[in-house]
């Protein structure tokens, strides 16, 4: 069923290449749609059988032959792959125009969906390795897309690239390290051998690995080149790179730290929750100060993924003080979060193209008044964000009390260093969520209300039928999640046994809401929801039962002035300006002032200009004198080639010599 | 041990607590305007001022800024609703209000961020320059103030190991000694300040000003008129109420009604009324003998708050 999943996703890939343009784009969007569905069955079945599908042959690579394996862990991470894919399928049907429905862009797209899916189900280093090349290759491709529109493209891909190439390199170093000691290179081989191999060298290929995933995670420092391609890719390419590629990061280091090499030591997993902590600060920080739509959310990305690692790396550790209860606990909120991530950011980029096409800018200071334009979108961003802010009731808000759970009960048992980043954690969780607020405020109250800042969001109009599809399928999970989180109870518990190898009687009891029994503790988000819409209803009926049921449409108070323009509102910039006064040591922003004087007296000015900007510190600091240094030795080593052949031919003999004496 | 939830008794305080919480809030307000005004030699409004002025609201006409959108009518019901939402549920009469399993402190801390984020998104609908500089600084207060919350109260669930605000009372009132613990004291430090910041009193915010350069929730909520300002006022209020009489009761929760017997509720009533009203005096006095810090130097205080509320923690931990 699976293979027949992928070869469907495959099949439209090819079908992008071949058909004409006209049914091109729906023809393939309707058999990737309907393979990520097809996925997305199998993925529930296996979590809610508990049972592992394998396949395997060697007709297709050569020498190692082709394995998959989808255990529960996979199978969740399938199921958010899909998820979202499908979504992608139908947005693209009315997002596709111009560069993005030609052949190549339309095929890449499917291939990389292909990969999301497969990703989760390699089970052999090379099938891993095999997918995970392909993936980075046709996202690369893709961020390509559209040069003309985004000149930016071309510079993000190169970074991307860049990054991507070396985590690749990391990893697969990292796995041959874990294979040197005999065995195959299938997971089930290296497994089994893992635990004869020294400490020493198993923590060698650990940091390895982690490295690699981190990078794809966007975990800080690695995640440079996440808010460059993320925006620049063509939007249902950022919704799937930002909530399902990020997402095989978080599940590569789960499948070799815990699966391969069986939970390791406890500063691996500590490691990993540093990791988490600095990402989420540093995200939440950049995504409330970014004035960039897309550029907004992918910040926000590096803030999620941090929490995520927070969990990961918690209950990484929680195991191995021999705390498999709380671990668990620790790990379901990560998985839940993963999901519950991917549907509201992949939401929310699908909206931020939608608004891109209506606008023609994804600048929050040049949009405004949205929502009497676009009120779907609206209404869809709304979710999403409200999702994002934890607001009770909403996905995020259950996922964030579970992790919050984990941490508070993994104080009372473990280990001083364990509970010092797990306080760490407990402070990154509390101060993310104050900062992602005025995040989402911001683009929501920027973005969609008060007047229209520019000429392109003054004539926005709603988007097609296909794209508000999409969009309002991905706020499915943010409701439900958040409503009954308890239905997700048994399919997390199934992931989160096979994450942690490890079958413990979960704590988590299903109810509507999430029980967590023995450790005292729940939450029963829909009697809260009750509440909530039965006191606004009782409000509304009050205000209708007001003589005067519709409000008067009075001008705003503007000072005894009579004049009010939009560019007398708040923007984005000026939204964030206090925060970014307060966090100025960590953001560093770059303000310029240019003052033109009028010709005849100094004493009056003629215009101004404001410039203010927020360079990425790390990348400015860590990652610019780094290319600096190797392009000034690339220069260096140029000066080797002069074209002589009488100087290649001394190079050839001197070359030879060393090895000689090496070998000899 | 679990919560078990006495249907009749739990709505029975809830009721109770929503009642005193939404005539108390407003009662509350009045009374700080009150002892602020006579330290400063005044006789100053009744304490009864501010219910009567909801009541006139309530009879005025229904104003729209003209680029508003639905927000700017829907924010007012989110606010009051959470603010309901979260009084119900919490311990303040009883350990065992309605839903009181899931009175979690983080339920509470993001209902209340939920509502001010629905008001800051009702300041920035009305598209006017005082709307988002209000929205603006009052959300900037709050994501500096909410995680001090947050962890000031987590510091007072270590010692009993549940983040459910009904336990923590209910173990507090079986360990009167945790009272005088080291990281209670932190915390309580920490929580006053977050207390000022989110119900906006000086030194973080001046409720009696309309100066542009001063103001932050009046800025926020200025295109507000008629019935929607009662509700937008009763809201905070509530909120305030609720934060008043949480903070009275995480530290000092004895008089609150463990079993829901009627003469229990009426103490429990008396004392929560008690020891809230000691509360709001204190904050008034810290009013009284302030001044308002320039919007640039609050961060210093709500840091030196949310730094407070972390040593609770990490002092809980070493001492637990």
């Amino acid at each position: 069923m699976f293979l027949a999943a992928l070869s469907i996703c495959a099949s439209a890939a090819v079908m992008a290449a071949v058909l004409p343009r006209r049914p091109r784009v729906v023809v393939s969007a309707a058999l990737g749609a309907l393979g990520c569905l097809l996925a997305s069955g199998v993925a529930l079945r296996i979590l809610l059988t508990g049972e592992t599908l394998a396949f395997h042959t060697s007709q297709v690579l050569p020498v190692t032959g082709f394995s998959l394996t989808i255990d529960p862990l996979g199978a969740w991470f399938i199921l958010v792959s899909s998820f979202v894919g499908a979504a992608a399928c139908v947005f693209n049907v009315g997002y596709a125009k111009g560069a993005m429905a030609s052949r190549s862009a339309l095929s890449m797209f499917m291939l990389f969906i292909v990969t999301l899916l497969a990703v989760p189900a390699a089970s052999s280093v090379m099938t891993l390795m095999f997918f995970w090349e392909m993936m980075a290759l046709s996202s690369w491709l893709l961020i390509l897309t559209d040069q003309t529109r985004h000149p930016d493209a071309r510079s993000a891909a190169l970074w991307y690239g860049a990054m991507t190439q070396a985590g690749a390199a990391s990893i697969l170093l990292g796995l041959l390290v874990m294979t040197s000691h005999g065995g195959g290179q299938s997971f089930a081989d290296v497994s089994a051998h893992s635990l004869a191999l020294s400490g020493v060298t198993r923590s060698f290929a650990f940091v390895l690995v982690l490295l690699g995933f981190a990078s794809k995670a966007g975990a800080v420092p690695l995640h440079v080149w996440l808010p460059k391609a993320h925006p620049e890719a063509p939007s249902p390419v950022s919704a799937l790179m930002s909530s399902s590629m990020v997402a095989m990061g978080v599940y590569g280091i789960i499948r070799v730290g815990e699966d391969l090499l069986h939970g390791g030591t406890v500063w691996w997993w500590i490691a990993v929750a540093l990791l988490g902590v600095v990402s989420a600060l540093y995200g939440a920080l950049h995504a409330t100060t970014s004035t960039d739509l897309k550029r907004l959310l992918a910040y926000s990305t590096v803030d999620i993924i941090g929490l995520v690692l927070i969990g990961v790396g918690a209950a990484g550790a929680l195991a191995d003080n021999a705390q498999p209860v709380i671990a668990h606990l620790a790990m379901t909120a990560a998985l839940m979060l993963v999901l519950a991530h991917a549907a509201f950011k992949g939401a929310l980029f699908l909206a931020a193209g939608a608004i891109e096409r209506a606008t023609g800018t994804r600048n929050l200071d040049l949009l405004g008044g949205l929502i009497h334009s676009m009120p779907v979108t609206a209404l869809v961003v709304v979710i999403s964000a409200g999702a994002i802010m934890a607001v009770p009731t909403l996905s995020g808000f259950s996922s964030e009390w579970l992790l919050l759970q984990g941490l508070l009960h993994g104080f009372r048992v473990a280990s001083t260093p364990t509970v010092i980043v797990m306080l760490l954690g407990v402070i990154a969780l509390a101060l993310t969520g104050g900062l992602t607020a005025v995040a989402f405020v911001k683009a929501f109250g920027i973005g969609f209300l008060g007047q229209a800042r520019s000429t392109g969001a003054a004539t926005a109009r709603e988007t097609s039928t296909s794209m508000r599809v999409a969009m309002g399928w991905l706020t499915i999970p943010s409701v439900v999640i958040g409503v009954v989180p308890g239905l997700f109870v048994p399919l997390l518990n199934r992931a989160s046994s096979s994450a942690l190898n490890a079958s413990v009687v979960s704590p988590l009891t299903r109810d509507t809401g999430v029980v967590v029994s023995k450790l005292g503790g729940a939450i029963e988000p829909a009697a809260l929801l009750v509440g909530l819409v039965a006191v606004m209803a009782l409000l509304w009926a009050f205000t209708q039962s007001l003589t005067q049921r519709r409000a008067r449409r009075v001008d705003a108070w503007g000072c005894g002035r009579e004049l009010q323009t939009p560019r007398m509102q708040y923007t984005a910039t000026s939204f964030a300006e206090p925060l970014q006064r307060v966090f100025a040591d960590v953001l560093r922003p770059q303000a310029d002032v240019e003052v033109t004087h009028v010709a005849e007296s100094r004493y009056y000015e003629q215009s101004l200009m404001y410039e203010n900007r927020i360079v990425d510190v790390l990348e400015a600091r860590g990652y610019r004198p780094l290319i600096a240094v190797t392009m000034r030795l690339g220069r260096q080593a140029r000066r080797l080639q002069n074209g002589s052949i009488n100087r290649y031919l001394a190079f050839g003999f001197v070359a030879l010599l060393v090895v000689l004496v090496v070998v000899g | 041990m679990t919560l078990a939830i006495v249907p009749v008794g739990g709505v029975v305080a809830s009721l109770i607590q929503l009642v005193l919480v939404a005539l108390g809030g407003p009662l509350l307000v009045g009374l700080m305007a009150k002892v602020k005004a006579r330290a400063e030699g005044r006789v100053g409004a009744p304490i009864g001022q501010p219910l009567r002025d909801l009541r006139k609201l309530l009879t005025k006409e229904r104003l729209h800024a003209r680029h508003a959108s639905v927000v700017l009518a829907l924010a007012p019901m989110v606010i009051v609703a959470s603010a309901v939402v979260a009084v119900a549920i919490s311990p303040l009469v009883s350990t065992h209000p309605l839903l009181g399993s899931s009175a979690d402190i983080l339920v509470i801390v993001y209902l209340l961020l939920t509502g001010s984020a629905a008001a800051a998104l009702g300041g920035l609908d009305t598209g006017t320059a005082f709307g988002g500089m209000g929205s603006s600084r009052a959300m900037t207060i709050g994501a500096l103030a909410e995680p001090a919350l947050l962890v000031a109260v987590i510091a007072l669930s270590i010692q009993s190991g549940t983040s459910n605000l009904p336990r923590i009372m209910v173990d507090t009132l079986a360990h009167p000694d945790w009272v005088l613990a080291p990281s209670r004291l932190l915390a309580l430090g920490a929580l006053l300040i977050v207390v000022i910041a989110e119900t906006g009193r000086i030194p973080v915010d001046n409720p009696a000003t309309h100066l542009e350069l001063t103001m932050v929730h009046e800025a926020m909520i200025l295109e507000y008129a008629g019935p929607e300002l009662a509700m937008v006022t009763l809201g905070e209020a509530m909120r305030l109420g609720l934060l008043f009489s949480l903070v009275a009761n995480l530290f000092l929760p004895w008089g609150i009604a463990t079993h829901a017997t009627a003469l229990s509720l009426l103490g429990a009533t008396a004392s929560l009324i008690a020891k809230t009203v000691l509360v709001a005096l204190g904050v008034a006095l810290i009013e009284v003998r302030s001044a308002k810090l320039r919007l640039f130097r609050l961060p210093e205080l709500l840091a030196g708050g949310f730094v407070l509320s972390v040593l609770a923690v990490v002092t809980g931990l070493v001492t637990r």
